[in-house]
């Protein structure tokens, strides 16, 4: 019984103190931080500085090859009388608002089709896919010559067909040229779409399309009563990347119209180029650009709350 | 309420046939039980009365509609399935409420509908919580319950008890007799599991390989099992099965392996020296001093009873006494059958010989 008692004093006496850098070499928050550190320096250095460097350029008169002054809000004051701006924000809207809802449809329309059996399932698959794969430049100049006011295959095939006899200006006129962009971006950005939600589709248990069947259900039934609700999380999801990626549309555009004709095209991100860049007024590019963070922000917002687990969704806690 | 008649039905995926000509009869109110191993077609079966398999010849009616080609909806039964297949994003009563929307019926009747389904099941409580939010057993009791709210002529129920644990799965499958006694709907119930078949059935049907091997009542298929499949599928511990031939020796009899000798009440006529499979349950055998020589192997003590694992004549047979003996492994015993009870099969078909 001595001896149990004396010898933990003795051992205890061994024992050194933990200085606070022991203590700071088992803390697993100080570990954490040290393996955040690479995603947090490659955040800052790539989207955060930018940003903020962006967002100060819009309160300078900054040009190319000469360090600006900071004038407050005037860049702005200037963008507000601007018509061509108030244009391109005109345009932008139409070009994504129309252009995400047909590809929401024609995406969804492709999603169910493909999620049905039939035969060459798979290859169709992998084909619905290649537009999204070709770079976007390659498709815009295919594009180009597609809608070329002399060389167009279209004007061609519907002046051998008898049904038109001039060429059809696409990319001159202001209305076929917007109708133009939109379709080339609608073209690449369905894979995007249709491929999601074919994925999301089949997360749905066919169980439930059985039971269905036997409660009673239409095709038209199932599709509102259980394929749609199932399916609104990942519309959610789906449809905010696709919002964003028309908003900020760059390539497309500069690669078939360069804003053209008359400015019809121009969208935010391709007038801010040009003020920029060509122009060489990054002060005022800038002001263009960030002009187009409350409407991103604002298309987040309503992803936010599309993207709130809905009660029935697994993962969060009960009622 | 309606009988079903499935007749000479046969069901093939591209040349593969899995279902060989099957005909059962189903009466008016009756609890049916499909029970086989996996693969046996049963699961088809059940799919195609439902409608949602097609029906490759033969035909089906309920009542006396055939229903071959018409459509599931129309068909007036409902389904159990083994998932449950709940509507995750609906609630309890719009789950078991979706049939009767569907079909147009006004809300007043919708809720009158699922609240009395609901009273049926105890899930009164519940009617607002989503499937997520429920435990296993009180899922299936809302697949149910979708089923009893549409009221139909025949309740299909595939693997309902299969998710659900062993303890679990015993309450459910007293409920779900309950539930029939009560309501008295014709009832076809397919799984895999001898013991749901047994205790729920009134009549159970015995499948394997696409084709039926018995019909009848839980205690004609363990007292007479028509052929050793039958034999061995029904009952637990499964029943042993014995080689040998018919040898009567003065009396009844049969040479089991390594010569053992194993009692009989009556050989089949024209049988002795004919090779056959002597079959006798674990539950009729008897310790006695003119019994065959077998050594145990393992003795496990359940409490209620004893499995006892023996060599007899060099095979491992299993006996279960409610007695309490005291063997422990090594001990020799002498196991005597009781030949009222046992069971003779045909080597080669399996059929059953004796009455």
């Amino acid at each position: 019984m001595a001896d149990i008692a004396i010898t933990p004093a003795k051992a205890k006496s061994q024992i050194r103190e933990a200085t606070s850098w022991d203590q700071l070499k088992h803390n697993r928050n100080w570990l954490g931080f040290w393996f955040m550190v690479p995603a947090m320096a490659f955040l800052i250095l790539f989207l955060a500085y930018p940003l903020g460097l962006g967002i100060w350029l819009s309160f300078t008169d900054t040009k190319i090859g000469r360090v600006g002054q900071f004038i407050g809000y005037e860049n702005y004051e200037w963008l507000w009388d601007d018509a061509i701006f108030w244009l391109s924000v005109f345009n932008t809207l139409l070009y994504t608002f129309v252009a995400s809802a047909i590809k929401f449809g024609i995406g969804l329309y492709l999603a169910l089709l493909l999620n049905e059996n039939m035969p060459f399932k798979a290859m169709l698959r992998a084909a619905v896919l290649i537009p999204f794969i070709v770079p976007t430049v390659l498709s815009a100049l295919a594009f180009w010559w597609i809608f070329d006011s002399q060389f167009s295959i279209i004007s061609w095939s519907l002046k051998h067909l008898g049904i038109i006899n001039q060429n059809i200006n696409f990319l001159g006129d202001p209305t076929w040229a917007r109708i133009c962009v939109i379709f080339a971006n609608i073209w690449r950005g369905v894979p995007f779409v249709a491929i999601t939600l074919l994925a999301g589709l089949q997360t749905v248990s066919p169980s439930l399309y059985e039971a269905a069947t036997l409660d009673g259900a239409s095709r038209w039934q199932m599709f509102r009563h259980i394929t749609y609700p199932l399916l609104t999380p990942i519309i959610a999801v789906v449809m905010t990347f696709s919002v964003l990626f028309t908003f900020t549309d760059f390539q497309l555009i500069w690669a078939m119209t360069r804003g053209g004709p008359v400015n019809a095209t121009h969208l935010m991100a391709t007038l801010s180029y040009q003020r920029a860049i060509i122009a060489g007024q990054l002060g005022e590019g800038a002001a263009i650009a960030s002009a187009m963070i409350p409407f991103l922000l604002a298309a987040i917002m309503v992803s936010w709350f599309g993207l709130q687990r809905r009660k029935w969704q697994q993962g969060e806690n009960n009622d | 309420m309606s009988s079903v008649q499935i007749r000479d039905v046969r069901k093939s995926f591209g040349n593969f046939e899995v279902l060989h000509g099957v005909s059962i009869p189903i009466e008016d109110g009756e609890f049916v039980v499909l029970v086989g191993p996996s693969g046996c077609g049963k699961s088809t079966l059940l799919r195609m009365l439902a409608g949602l398999e097609n029906i490759t010849s033969g035909t089906i009616s309920i009542g006396d509609r055939v229903v071959n080609n018409v459509q599931p909806k129309e068909r007036d039964i409902a389904m159990v399935f083994q998932n449950y297949a709940l509507y995750p994003h609906m609630t309890v009563a719009d789950n078991m409420g979706f049939s009767l929307k569907l079909r147009g019926a006004k809300p007043e009747e919708i809720s009158t509908g699922v609240k009395r389904a609901a009273e049926i099941l105890a899930l009164t409580p519940l009617l607002d919580r989503y499937p997520r939010q429920l435990s296993g057993g009180q899922r299936q009791r809302v697949a149910m319950g979708r089923a009893i709210v549409r009221d139909p002529q025949v309740f299909l129920f595939d693997e309902p008890l299969s998710n659900l644990d062993a303890k679990l799965r015993v309450a459910m499958r007293t409920e779900i007799k309950e539930l029939h006694q009560r309501l008295k709907t014709t009832t076809v119930y397919v799984t895999h599991d001898q013991i749901e078949a047994m205790t729920m059935a009134d009549k159970i049907v015995v499948m394997h390989d696409g084709i039926v091997e018995q019909m009848g009542t839980p205690l004609e298929l363990y007292d007479t099992p028509a052929n050793q499949f039958v034999a061995g599928f029904i009952g637990s511990p499964a029943m042993n099965f014995l080689k040998g031939k018919v040898k009567s020796n003065g009396s009844a009899g049969f040479e089991g392996p390594n010569g053992v000798r194993l009692p009989l009440k009556t050989a089949p006529a024209n049988s002795e020296g004919q090779p056959a499979v002597y079959g006798v349950r674990p539950e009729h055998f008897t310790i006695a001093d003119d019994g065959a020589e077998a050594e145990i192997v393992v003795v496990e003590p359940t409490g209620s009873e004893t499995q006892v694992f023996a060599k007899l004549g060099g095979e491992q047979v299993v006996a279960v006494f409610r007695e309490r003996h005291q063997f422990s492994p090594g001990d020799k015993v002498r196991l005597k059958p009781d030949p009222a009870l046992v069971h003779l099969f045909d080597e080669t078909t399996g059929k059953r010989l004796n009455g």
